[in-house]
Order: C-alpha cells, then sequence, then structure tokens
C-alpha cells in the first residue's frame, strides 16, 4: 500500500448527504477483474448525460455541464468536501479506488460508512471527519474563492487553511501508523502466525463445529 | 463476571490479540465468497505468493451477475467473472456453488440454508448485506476486497469494536405488516446513518414472535441504517431452522453445539451505548418514496412536503430525492403507479416471502398497466421448495415472470433492469439512484405489499386484499 504523509491541494465540493457507492461508481464498472482504470467512471450517472459501460470510451461521452467535477475550476482537486455518512451503501472497494484513480487522496466530511472508510484506509486514502460547522464553513469557503486549496499534515493530525487556520482531526493511532508508513497489512498480521494457529488449537477444542468442512 | 451484551460475547470468542491501542485481531471462521469482489483479492495472494489460510472455511457461489432468464446468454463481460470465480476456487482448494449446481443462490440465501452459517461465528464476505446471517446469533459483516484478500491469506481481520447498541421492537405486527416494514420504518426513525459505528442487537417481542427468515430481512437491512452489523440472539427458532442442514453439527456434536449456543444472549443488564425503543402494533405497510431507505412512509400517508422540513440540507435531499422520483409533495402513497415489480433479492427471496407473496396474488392477474413482474428466488433450494408447493403456477397465471436464483434486477448487473425513468415497487434492500439500472425509480416494500402493487397497478393496502 502507499503511504500518505502529507498532501496539498485543491478542494472540490459535493454538497449532497447520503452519497452511496452506486453513485460513486455504478455496478456496469464493477464486471472488471482489476482494480484500476475507474478515475474516468467515478461519480459516472451524474458526471455523464449518456449510459457508459466497461467498453466505452469515456472521453467521447456526453459530460454533464452541471456536475461540479465538469467545472474547470476544480480540475484537478486532490481532496473532495462531502457530507454526511459519506460512502454508505455497498462494500465495493472499487468506490475507493474511483476516487483514488481519479485523483483523490482526502475526504472531508462529516461522517463516513464503515466499509468505506475502511477501504480508503486500505488504499493509502485519508478519510477525515470535522464536525458539521467545520464542514458547512470549510464549503462556503471553497465555494466563495476559486482555487481554494487545504494542506493535510497526517503526521501532526492538522489541516491548514489558506489564511493559515489550522483544523486538528482524529485518527487511531494504528490506522495512522499504517498509513503513514504504507504497511502491507497482511504482512504485519501474519507476523502473528503462532498466536492465530494457538488460537485455532483452543477453538478446535472448545467448539470443533466451527472448523467443519464445507464440500 | 460483568454482563456482556450478545455483541461482547461474539467478539470476547474471536479475539486472537488485542494491540494496547485495542485494535483487535479478530478471527474468522466463516468467509464467504462472490464473483464481483473476490477477483482482484485472488489476484492479489497470487502476486504475493500466497496461499488461503483455512480454505476449507471458505463457500463460494456466483449471484451478482448471473443471468436468470431460462436459456440467456450471459454477456461476455459477465461471464469472465464468473469464470474467473470457478478458475480461482478450483486453483486454491475452495468449494463452489457453482452456476450448474442445484444449491446456487444468492450468497446470503445460500449461507443458512446449508448450515454454512451457525450461530456464534464469525461471518464475512466482501458484500455489505452480509449483516444477514447475524440473525443466527452470529457475528457477521461486509468487508471490502482488500479485505477478503486479508481474511484469505491470515483467517483474521484487524477491526476495532464497535458501540453496543440495540433496537427493541415491542407489540405484535398487525396482520399484513411484516419484518421488511418493521425495519424499514425503524430506518424512517433513526436515519440511514443512525446505526453508524454500532453493531446493533434486535430484540423483542416482536422479534422473538418471527420465523428465522423474517429476521434475516430484519438483519439484512441493518446496513441500510448504517449499523456495522445486525444481531439477534439465539432462541429455540434458531436452533430448530439449523437442525439437520447439511454442514450443521449432528448426534453428539450437536449437543455440544447447542449447548453452547444457547449462552448467545445478552445477559440481564448487559449495558448498551445507544438503545431504541420502537413499538410496532401499530403499524402500516411500509413504501419509501424517495432515494435513501430513510426516506419512507405508511402506505396511508402522503409523500411529504420539503417546505415543511426546517433544516435546510435535509430539505435540498428531499427536494432532490422527489425530482429524481418525479414526485410531488403530497401525493397520497396509494396513487404511485410502479410500472414494474421485482420481488426478490437477499432481503425477500425466500420461500416465506414468496408465499406471502403469492397468497395476496393467487386467482388474480398483474395489472395491464405493469410492464414486467419478476419474481426471482434466492437460490436453487428455495425454487424448487416454491414449485413443490405449486407457487410458480401462482405467480405465472397472474401474469409474473418465474426466474431462475440470483441477485437480479436487485442491483441490475445482469439483463434484469430498470429502464431510465421506469418505476419499481421492489422488495430489495437499496432505493439508491441508479441502483437498479440508470435512471430507474425504485421503491421498497415488502413481498405482500409489491404483489399487491403488481395486482393493483398502484401501491394498494395488502391488508385489503
Ligand atoms: S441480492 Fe442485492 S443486496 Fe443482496 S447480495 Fe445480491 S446484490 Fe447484494
Amino acid at each position: 500500500m502507499d503511504a500518505f504523509t502529507t498532501l496539498s491541494g485543491l478542494v472540490a465540493p459535493l454538497d449532497r448527504a447520503n452519497v452511496d457507492t452506486d453513485a460513486i461508481i455504478p455496478k456496469q464498472y464493477l464486471k472488471s477483474l482489476k482494480r484500476t482504470g475507474f478515475g474516468a467512471v467515478l461519480f459516472d450517472e451524474w458526471r455523464y448525460l449518456d449510459q457508459g459501460d466497461l467498453t466505452s470510451d469515456h472521453a467521447k461521452r456526453r459530460a454533464n455541464p452541471d456536475f461540479v467535477l465538469n467545472d474547470a475550476r476544480y480540475a484537478g482537486a486532490k481532496i473532495l468536501l462531502a457530507r454526511r455518512n459519506f460512502g454508505c451503501g455497498s462494500s465495493r472497494e472499487h468506490a475507493a479506488w474511483a476516487l483514488r484513480d481519479y485523483g483523490f487522496r482526502c475526504v472531508i466530511a462529516p461522517s463516513f460508512a464503515d466499509i468505506f472508510f475502511n477501504n480508503c484506509m486500505k488504499n493509502g486514502m485519508l478519510p477525515v471527519a470535522l464536525d458539521d460547522a467545520r464542514v458547512d464553513a470549510l464549503f462556503a469557503a471553497v465555494e466563495s474563492q476559486p482555487g481554494y486549496a487545504l494542506s493535510v499534515d497526517l503526521p501532526s493530525q492538522k489541516i491548514t487553511a489558506p489564511d493559515s487556520e489550522e483544523i486538528p482531526f482524529e485518527i487511531e493511532a494504528a490506522q495512522k501508523h499504517r498509513l503513514l508508513n504504507g504497511l502491507d497489512d497482511i504482512a504485519l498480521t501474519l507476523e502473528h502466525a503462532d498466536l492465530i494457529r494457538q488460537y485455532e488449537d483452543r477453538r478446535k477444542k472448545e467448539a470443533p463445529w466451527l472448523f467443519g468442512r464445507v464440500a | 463476571m460483568t454482563a456482556e451484551t450478545l455483541y461482547d460475547k461474539l467478539w470476547r470468542r474471536h479475539v486472537v490479540h488485542l494491540a494496547d491501542d485495542g485494535t483487535a485481531l479478530l478471527y474468522i471462521d466463516r468467509h464467504l465468497v462472490h464473483e464481483v469482489t473476490s477477483p482482484q483479492a485472488f489476484d492479489g495472494l497470487r502476486e504475493s505468493a500466497r496461499k488461503p489460510w483455512r480454505a476449507s472455511s471458505v463457500l463460494a457461489v456466483p449471484d451478482h451477475n448471473i443471468p436468470t432468464a431460462e436459456n440467456s446468454a450471459e454477456d461476455p463481460v459477465s461471464q469472465l467473472q464468473v469464470a474467473a470465480l470457478a478458475k480461482n476456487c478450483s486453483a486454491f482448494g475452495i468449494t463452489e456453488f457453482g452456476m450448474d449446481d442445484p444449491r446456487q443462490g444468492i450468497v446470503h440465501v445460500i449461507g443458512p440454508e446449508y448450515g454454512a452459517t451457525l450461530p456464534g461465528m464469525t461471518i464475512v464476505c466482501g458484500d455489505s448485506h452480509t449483516s444477514t446471517h447475524g440473525a443466527f446469533g452470529a457475528l457477521a459483516f461486509g468487508i471490502g476486497t482488500s479485505e477478503v484478500e486479508h481474511v484469505l491469506a491470515t483467517q483474521c481481520l484487524l477491526q476495532r469494536k464497535s458501540k453496543n447498541m440495540r433496537v427493541t421492537f415491542s407489540g405484535a405486527l398487525p396482520p399484513g405488516v411484516g419484518a421488511k416494514d418493521a425495519v424499514l420504518a425503524l430506518i424512517g426513525k433513526i436515519g440511514a446513518a443512525g446505526g453508524n459505528g454500532c453493531a446493533v442487537e434486535f430484540a423483542g417481542a416482536a422479534v422473538a414472535a418471527m420465523s428465522m427468515e423474517a429476521r434475516m430481512t430484519v438483519c439484512n437491512m441493518a446496513i441500510e441504517a448504517g449499523a456495522r452489523a445486525g444481531m439477534i440472539a439465539v432462541d429455540q427458532v434458531t436452533l430448530d431452522y439449523i437442525k439437520g442442514r447439511d454442514y450443521a453439527p449432528a448426534g453428539e456434536m450437536w449437543e455440544r453445539a447447542q449447548a453452547d449456543w444457547r449462552e448467545l444472549h445478552s445477559d440481564a443488564g448487559a449495558a448498551f451505548d445507544n438503545e431504541v425503543e420502537f413499538d410496532v402494533s401499530q403499524l402500516a405497510p411500509q413504501v419509501t418514496w424517495g432515494t435513501s431507505p430513510e426516506m419512507v412512509a405508511g402506505i396511508d400517508a402522503a409523500v411529504p412536503d420539503p417546505a415543511a422540513e426546517r433544516d435546510p440540507a435535509r430539505r435540498e435531499n428531499m427536494e432532490r430525492a422527489l425530482r429524481y422520483m418525479d414526485l410531488q409533495p403530497g401525493t397520497p402513497i396509494r396513487e404511485i403507479k410502479p410500472d414494474s415489480v421485482f420481488i426478490g433479492s437477499c432481503t425477500n427471496s425466500r420461500l416465506e416471502d414468496l408465499r406471502a407473496a403469492a397468497s395476496v396474488v393467487k386467482g388474480k392477474k398483474v395489472a395491464k398497466s405493469i410492464k414486467q413482474a419478476l419474481v426471482v428466488p434466492g437460490s436453487g433450494l428455495v425454487k424448487r421448495q416454491a414449485e413443490e408447493e405449486g407457487l410458480h403456477r401462482v405467480f405465472r397465471e397472474a401474469g409474473f415472470e418465474w426466474r431462475n436464483p440470483g441477485c437480479s434486477m436487485c442491483l441490475a448487473m445482469n439483463a434484469d433492469r430498470l429502464a431510465p425513468g421506469e418505476r419499481c415497487a421492489s422488495t430489495s434492500n437499496r432505493n439508491f439512484e441508479g441502483r437498479q439500472g440508470r435512471g430507474g425509480r425504485t421503491h421498497l416494500v415488502s413481498p405482500a405489499v409489491a404483489a399487491a402493487a403488481a395486482i393493483a397497478g398502484r401501491f394498494a393496502d395488502v391488508r385489503e386484499f
């Protein structure tokens, strides 16, 4: 996994609550066998006026001029600002892959759906939860100031606004450590292989029915 | 010992290692796998030359994008994904109920059917509706593809404990009102994020009176309230359901297992971080009118007016939803006319669901205005049992199509989907924009209400049928 330390970039505002994973990436793209290439279809149904699928040439599709990411002002944005319960719905990691592939490394919202939050962390992306008032203020600032950018600093857990205001944020220590160092979770877990085997040996005696083979 | 909740007990039993900061390595007993969220995980294993830690704990089945119409050819892209699952399972020694296996079906329907889902287990799947299995007193939740790979490689997940929440459904459900109505009304009350960060236990007299099928419907929808997991304590209903299933313990092992499972309930006096009490005795059948499951109303109500909403963000959300749904504030729910009806999905495709729908449909005809009415049984077993009871004839004679098992129009990855602007009465779990096809409009309802809508050509009160 890629490490995340600091990030400075343009902010794009997506002013909707409960943005679900079907909206982030619709089902037809889930037929892909890969993890990459989903950036072009991020927010597909809002972003394009015509229907696309895995075989479409997205550069040739009709862009929806009213959708925020199609506004030249937000081209190249690296930080997405959103409302409560962002990423609700399915477990599809394609949602995180699509945001990442598009260029977003950080999403700021009042709250996130659990599975989406984990999926971000597994892909070197930082979801930052800030309180509603703070998010409201950021929306106002982004919309009124063209070129509005933020600097995110994970080691010191601070976001710095253009006027030098500092916004602290919370993150669990273990998650921070893994993100900062871009650690491979599986390799870390396998360092505990002996503990896992001990656990299994104990449970096989206590509850052998849990170890029956499905066939 | 201190009083524990059901979730506390399930959690405690599965902690392999607890780090200083509270992150636990949690052991996973059962891993369910389907074709859409697994290919990249298997590739990851290959790239790092890893093997499944315990292949015998994994059960795989293709369900999301398979065709459900008789003799329909699968689109080549979906075919690749289904073929990749078969190939990965055989390469890694994983049991798969393949396309031609009579046991094939929706992953959350088949797990319980064959006893692959057992009380006391931790159960994961790369699918958010894994919460369904919590109905058996299990800790079951959805994971992303990186986590699928992690569980395959280590049999564990890194997790932090969620908060304990209990929803008590008190009272008795009125006739014609079921588990789906209760859980939709609950989400309407607590919101689509009402369970964020929580493992939710469903309890109370109404739950105790429910069949396992109904309990699965409730736990299935826990994720739509934003919960990490939904669960229900083990009781005699649970044990009766499991006994004799293919992978359930038998003989002396059954006796030991059931003694253990009887502990799987919250102790008296156990502390919950959040408690919700919900009286269902006056509940009406529910119909969603918007694009989030929290946007729901009783059959006798009307589409709400955003102008009456004081919170500006909520108001804007409502307005956007009504625009998408092409509905006017104040329209009685009963005047809304669906174009299609879908009875299926892991929420409502079990035998009991089909029976409830069939009893409404029997001897009647689907309204002429309905373009398509689908019944998609949740599994091969459900289909066979329904056919033994003659339900397929009831549906066909009324004008429904009787399909093969799969996810079908719940997420419209296969050919079953709405055209732009089409309105659907659906027994599935998500009414998100585009969920059942780009531009499609979904109203979530119970199987009985879906059946009544098919006959009446508008939403109708099933209690009058
Ligand atoms: S039926 Fe629908 S919700 Fe259930 S697993 Fe399939 S796609 Fe997901």
